[in-house]
Formats: C-alpha cells, sequence, structure tokens
C-alpha cells in the first residue's frame, strides 16, 4: 500500500514534478536533495525517459510507492560535483542513472555485479532510500547518487538518446546476453513492439540476428521492418501465420505487460528455445508444461540489469550506433504522455526535455 | 484390408496389450519384422512399468492405437544381430528406452538428441512403416542398433530396467542444465519412479537434496534409504516460507496438476526448476518471480541414445539402480491399479522371461 515517506529537508533545494496520490497525476514539486556525499556524483538532470513503470509507480499499481511520488529513472545530464572519494567521474562528464540507485553492496548477488537481483535493492523513484528517506527520480533538476550506481555516457552518445537505454536498453540487452540469444545467426522473436520492443530489435539486429517481431497490430508492420530493421513481422492473433512460423524461433524476448497467452510462443520456438519474459505481469498465466517438455524448451524472465552490465550495455551501443526512437517533450506535458503511453501511443518512448522545460514554480 | 497384428510381419510375437480405453491387459498375439543389417534382436528378461505406460493405456493423452502393448524400459539379451552391427554380440546384455527409431539426419539426430527429432518412432503406440510399434511387455524385440544400449555388467537387469526411461528422463535435464555442481542445493518434488531416482544421482553428483512432497510418512524412507538430506512437506506453510530462497535447482518430476508456484520460491536468484512431470493440464504460473529473480522453468524429454548410454555407464559405477517391485505377467493389472494410487516403491518390473508364456 502507498505510504508516506519520511519527509527530510536535505540541504540541497531541488524541484521536479511529483505525484501526490495514486491518481498518479504529476504537478510541480519542490523538496530536496542531500549533500554530495564523498563517494557521490551530483548531476544536473537535462533529459529523463519516460518509461510504463514510472506509470505503474505513480499509480501504486505494485504497491510499494511513497508519496509525493517524483517519477523517472531514465536520466542524462553532466556532472557539477563530485565527492573527494570519486574516482570515475569529474565535473562536465556526461552520466546517467537508471533503474537501480543503491543496493546493499555485499550479498553475493551484489558482489557479482547482479545488483538488480539483491533482495535490498533500491529503486531511483519512489522507494525508501537507506537514510530513511524517499528516492525521488528523474522528472527533477538535479540527482545525487553514489558513483557506483552513475553510468559513464559515451561521448558519440547525444544526452537525449541516453536515458532510455539505461532502463529499456539493458531490461532487453541483459537477456539476450545472458540467454545466449546473442550470437550470430540465430532467430530471434520480440513480442510487443514499444519501448522495449523495439530496443530489443535494434539490439539484436546488432548481434547479427535474424529478427521477427510479434505483434498484434498490423500497422506496426511497415515500421517495425522499414525502420528498426526487423526480418519479418507476425502477427499474433492470426492463427496461420503462427502455424506457418511453428518451431522456427532460438529465442523469443516478450516485452508484452498485460495478459497473454503462452502456448503460441512457445510453439514458435524451436526445440532447446527460449521464451524470456520481461513485462511485469501481475495476474497468473497458464503454463502447458508439456510443450516445453516436448522440446526442452525454457521459459525465464529477467529484469533490468546490473551496473557493471548497464555500462557494456551503453558501451556496445555507443559502437554500434543503437539508439532509441524518442518523441522529446516538455515537462508540461508529461500528463499527456502518461496517458497516451496507456495506450501505447508512442513511437517508442517519451523523453522530457527536462534541462529546457523545467522551471522552477515561483 | 488391413492384416491383423499377427500376420503383418513375419515373426511371430506374443504380448500382453489393452484393447480399449478401460487399459485392462490381456495375452495378445501379434508379430515382428525379421531381424535385418543394422538390426538386434533382443530376448526380453524384464521390463519396467512406467506410468506413461498407465497414460497410454487409458489414452489419457488422445493419441493411443489400440491394440496397444506398452514397455520402454526393456532389460534384455541379444540373440541375432545383423551383419551390419559390431557393437553388439549374441548372449550381451542390452536395453532398449523410449524410442526404437528417428530420422537420422535432422539437426537434432546429428547431435545425438533423437529424442528431439520431429520424426522419431516411440518404442510403442506408434505408427511405423504401415505397421505399429509394440513394446517391452512382451517375449522379444528387434531394434535398429543405434537405439540399443549396452547394459552395465555389475548392475542387476530388473533394478536396472528401469533406468531405460525413469533413469534418463532425470539425468538429462540434470546434465544438460547444468544442476551438478557439488554442494549445490537440489530439491526433487515428487517421490515416485521418476523422483526416487533422481535423489540417487542427486547424491552421486555430490549435491545436497532435498525432497518435496505431500506426504509427511515418505520423509523416513526418503532420508534414511533412499539418502536424501532432508525432507519438505509442501502441504506444510511454514516450512516452505523457511526453505524460500534455499534450492540451486528443482527437479520437479509431479504429473498431477499443481501450482508452479511454492516451487519457483524455493529457488535462489537464477535459480532452476525442470519439469518432466508430463502433467496433462496447463499450470497456473506467475511470471514475476521469473522476472525479479531471474529464475527460470525448462523442459525436458528423456534423452538421447548416446546420452542414455553414458547415463547406464554412471550408474554402472556409482552402483545406481531403482528400487523395484518384480511382479508377473499376470499381475500387470492389479500393479496399473495400484500405480494410479502411487502404492509402489517406486517401480513395478516385470519379470517378462519367467511369467509370460505363450497361451
Amino acid at each position: 500500500m502507498a505510504t508516506e515517506g519520511k519527509v527530510v529537508e536535505h540541504p540541497k533545494k531541488a524541484f521536479g514534478w511529483a505525484a501526490r496520490d495514486p491518481s498518479g497525476v504529476l504537478s510541480p514539486f519542490n523538496f530536496s536533495r542531500r549533500e554530495t556525499g564523498e563517494k557521490d556524483v551530483a548531476f544536473k538532470v537535462l533529459y529523463c525517459g519516460i518509461c510504463h513503470s514510472d506509470l505503474h509507480m505513480a499509480m501504486n499499481e505494485w504497491g510499494t510507492s511513497f508519496y509525493p511520488l517524483v517519477p523517472g529513472h531514465e536520466l542524462a545530464g553532466i556532472v557539477t560535483e563530485v565527492g573527494s572519494k570519486v574516482e570515475k567521474f569529474k565535473v562536465g562528464d556526461k552520466v546517467g542513472v537508471g533503474y537501480l540507485i543503491d543496493s546493499c553492496r555485499s550479498c553475493q548477488d551484489c558482489n557479482d555485479n547482479l545488483e538488480n537481483y539483491c533482495p535490498k535493492f533500491v529503486v531511483t523513484c519512489g522507494a525508501k532510500y537507506r537514510d530513511g528517506t524517499v528516492t525521488y527520480g528523474g522528472y527533477s533538476d538535479s540527482m545525487v547518487a553514489d558513483e557506483h550506481f552513475v553510468i559513464r555516457i559515451p561521448d558519440n552518445i547525444p544526452l537525449e538518446f541516453a536515458g532510455p537505454l539505461l532502463c529499456a536498453g539493458v531490461t532487453v540487452y541483459s537477456p539476450l546476453r545472458f540467454f545466449g540469444l546473442d550470437k550470430p545467426g540465430l532467430h530471434i522473436g520480440v513480442v510487443g513492439l514499444g519501448g522495449l520492443g523495439h530496443m530489443a530489435v535494434k539490439f539484436a539486429k546488432a548481434f547479427g540476428a535474424n529478427v521477427t517481431v510479434i505483434s498484434t497490430s498490423p500497422n506496426k508492420e511497415k515500421e517495425a521492418i522499414e525502420h528498426l530493421g526487423a526480418d519479418s513481422f507476425l502477427i499474433s492473433s492470426d492463427p496461420k501465420q503462427i502455424q506457418g512460423a511453428i518451431g522456427t524461433l532460438d529465442g523469443i524476448i516478450d516485452t508484452v505487460s498485460a495478459v497473454h497467452p503462452l502456448l503460441p510462443m512457445i510453439g514458435l520456438l524451436k526445440s532447446h528455445g527460449k521464451l524470456i519474459m520481461l513485462g511485469v505481469i501481475v495476474q497468473p498465466l497458464q503454463l502447458p508444461e508439456y510443450t516445453l517438455i516436448q522440446g526442452r524448451k525454457i521459459l525465464a524472465g529477467s529484469q533490468v540489469g546490473g551496473l557493471k552490465e548497464t555500462q557494456e550495455m551503453i558501451n556496445f551501443a555507443a559502437e554500434h550506433n543503437v539508439k532509441p526512437d524518442m518523441e522529446v517533450v516538455p515537462i508540461d506535458y508529461v500528463n499527456t504522455a502518461m496517458q497516451r503511453l496507456v495506450k501505447g501511443d508512442v513511437k517508442y518512448r517519451f523523453v522530457i526535455d527536462i534541462g529546457n522545460t523545467l522551471k522552477p514554480s515561483s | 484390408m488391413a492384416k491383423s497384428p499377427e500376420t503383418e510381419l513375419p515373426l511371430k510375437a506374443f504380448g500382453w496389450a489393452a484393447r480399449d480405453t478401460s487399459g485392462t491387459l490381456s495375452p495378445f498375439h501379434f508379430s515382428r519384422r525379421e531381424n535385418g543389417d543394422d538390426d538386434v534382436s533382443v530376448k526380453i528378461l524384464y521390463c519396467g512399468v512406467c506410468h506413461s505406460d498407465l497414460h497410454t493405456l487409458k489414452n489419457d493423452w488422445g493419441f493411443t492405437t489400440y491394440p496397444v502393448v506398452p514397455g520402454h524400459e526393456i532389460v534384455g539379451v541379444v540373440t541375432k544381430v545383423g551383419i551390419n552391427v559390431k557393437k553388439f554380440r549374441v548372449g550381451d546384455n542390452v536395453g532398449v528406452g523410449v524410442i526404437v527409431e528417428s530420422c537420422q539426419t535432422c539437426e537434432n539426430c546429428n547431435q545425438d538428441l533423437e529424442q528431439y527429432c520431429p520424426k522419431l518412432v516411440f518404442t510403442y503406440n506408434s505408427p511405423y512403416k504401415g505397421t505399429r510399434t509394440h513394446g517391452g511387455y512382451s517375449d522379444f524385440v528387434v531394434v535398429h542398433q543405434r537405439y540399443v544400449v549396452q547394459f552395465p555388467d555389475n548392475l542387476p537387469l530388473d533394478a536396472g530396467a528401469p533406468l531405460l526411461r525413469a533413469g534418463i528422463t532425470v539425468y538429462s535435464p540434470m546434465k544438460y542444465y547444468g544442476m551438478t555442481e557439488p554442494g549445490k542445493h537440489l530439491g526433487v518434488a515428487g517421490l515416485g519412479g521418476l523422483g526416487h531416482v533422481a535423489i540417487k544421482f542427486g547424491k552421486a553428483f555430490g549435491l545436497k537434496v532435498t525432497v518435496i512432497s505431500t506426504s509427511p510418512n515418505k520423509e523416513t524412507e526418503a532420508i534414511d534409504k533412499l539418502g536424501a538430506d532432508s525432507f519438505l512437506v509442501s502441504k506444510d506453510p511454514e516450512k516452505m516460507k523457511a526453505a524460500m530462497g534455499t534450492m540451486d535447482y528443482i527437479i520437479d518430476t509431479i504429473s498431477a496438476a499443481h501450482s508452479l508456484m511454492p516451487l519457483l520460491g524455493l529457488l535462489k536468484l537464477n535459480g532452476k526448476l525442470v519439469t518432466v512431470g508430463l502433467p496433462s493440464k496447463p499450470l497456473e504460473l506467475s511470471v514475476f518471480p521469473l522476472v525479479a529473480g531471474r529464475k527460470l522453468i525448462g523442459g525436458s524429454n528423456f534423452g538421447g541414445l548416446k546420452e542414455t548410454q553414458e547415463m547406464l555407464d554412471f550408474c554402472g559405477k556409482h552402483n545406481i539402480t531403482a528400487d523395484i517391485e518384480l511382479i508377473r505377467m499376470d499381475e500387470i493389472n492389479t500393479a496399473m491399479e495400484r500405480l494410479h494410487k502411487a502404492d509402489v516403491k517406486y517401480r513395478f518390473v516385470i519379470d517378462v522371461a519367467n511369467s509370460l508364456s505363450s497361451l
């Protein structure tokens, strides 16, 4: 259930837009951020991506939100201050922060660079930080974060493109790598063509895969093939198309967060194929187990990525020119953007132009 | 008009078959092919009774053609070999498992994964060159040499028969999914034919093994006799909660409908749940633990022939056999009723050679 976070006056004034309640409606909000500690990096936020999870959190759909809630976990900006023990960054560097702002730093997962699976990881927005205060995300003018959770943005990635890579990008990059779906020549399916899906197509193509987009919307086909570079397109609600593609895919990245049947997806896999779920589907699904047994197939999940992997991902994106397709919007468009996001009406990520449009209210 | 099973092939054969969905077995005369150049003829000594046999007899899966002679845990002695057969000689003890033919040219066959060949032929209940295959509840079988395995000298034939199906069904995924790292923690869900062999393999791999079962009364046997390290009653919410996030792997051998959620909760991060139980209805699952814990659910279907031989050799080395109840052929229907109630520790094996008499 939603709770009020501990409100603490930190020394540094900050300004952003926050949701006050589960309506999720955002409005201007004055708050404060901590002093830049010895291991902290402070930066001016210039852009922040809008992820569907921001919407889930703003509306407390997962029951874990603290209000007032400043969303935003796809931040990109310029360093303004570094603590005395910071080694990796200096003032003026291009940096970003993704979904995680803290973790326990001592468990096996943290030690294995898997902070995203640490039982105590802290989300960049709407969660409780180690000092008991609420984390405020990137729909704001500034950010202070422990150096460990800050990502260097390569020079050839313009800042407006960086934010979505830090969440959507790593969320698809991590499982493609971990489950061995990054080998050239593999046939990869991508279910759902939104923020995650379009990034999955681009990364899979960069890995040398043959990519099939699987979608319920026929009108996305042209764009998927001509613009995003997919090799083919399958309408998941057309039984003939599904039948024709049975047993053809080495792996499927399923980004859909609504309930949908697993059986057709499992059927599309070759034997030894892998179906990786990324969408946070709260309701139970039906798993026809025999389909896994007959083809030795795998159903698995994955969640964002660790920090080392996020840095590796963005470096890879820079090298292979993998960039999100975005619609840049001013901060006062954010509520409209959220409504359009609910309807999937965006190609394929909104990014808030914080630097130019977020001004403190008088 | 179709030839009768008795006359369609050159060699007379005898076994027990079911004629309808009652699944009741009774004596049945049929025929088998001549021993070809690549074939091995096996006089059947023992045949294990697998739950798949029961499902097939009753047409639970909807693709049974009657009459059907089940049985795919066959152990016997070679009586004849074709001229191209070099691996086997008359007098060898051999085994035949779940398949007797595959295409031999597809990617799966070329990788010794015949069990995933789209054209595989099962040992029983499969169409085969105009006739149908009949299994090991019979006096002999003629099989292409590729689908015959050498039986270890040091293992008892009767207790070794279930390895041909139950054994390979748990061994194959344990190897494929990397569930063999000494010191790791394996959960075995379900304590029947598959489950009890999984415990033995788990211990042989150096794993810590916990049995997960609905029946508290199986605990003493699981630990004292089968060698499990601990026992978890899945209906005890407190014990299940205390065990959350403690297992690296789980082999789920349960074939009845059950929820996967409690089992997924027992897994650590990156944990693997492998399902081999062939439930007939879809199971309910939430993807959230998969996403939040990068856990996976994998399937696996018995094993290829090279792997089956490897598994038998492993069993020979570690002295692993099944715990069985030896029965006569004419006790098979009672055994099937008991199997349906899971009233067996832990596999029936038919003493074919000594009890199958031709009428």
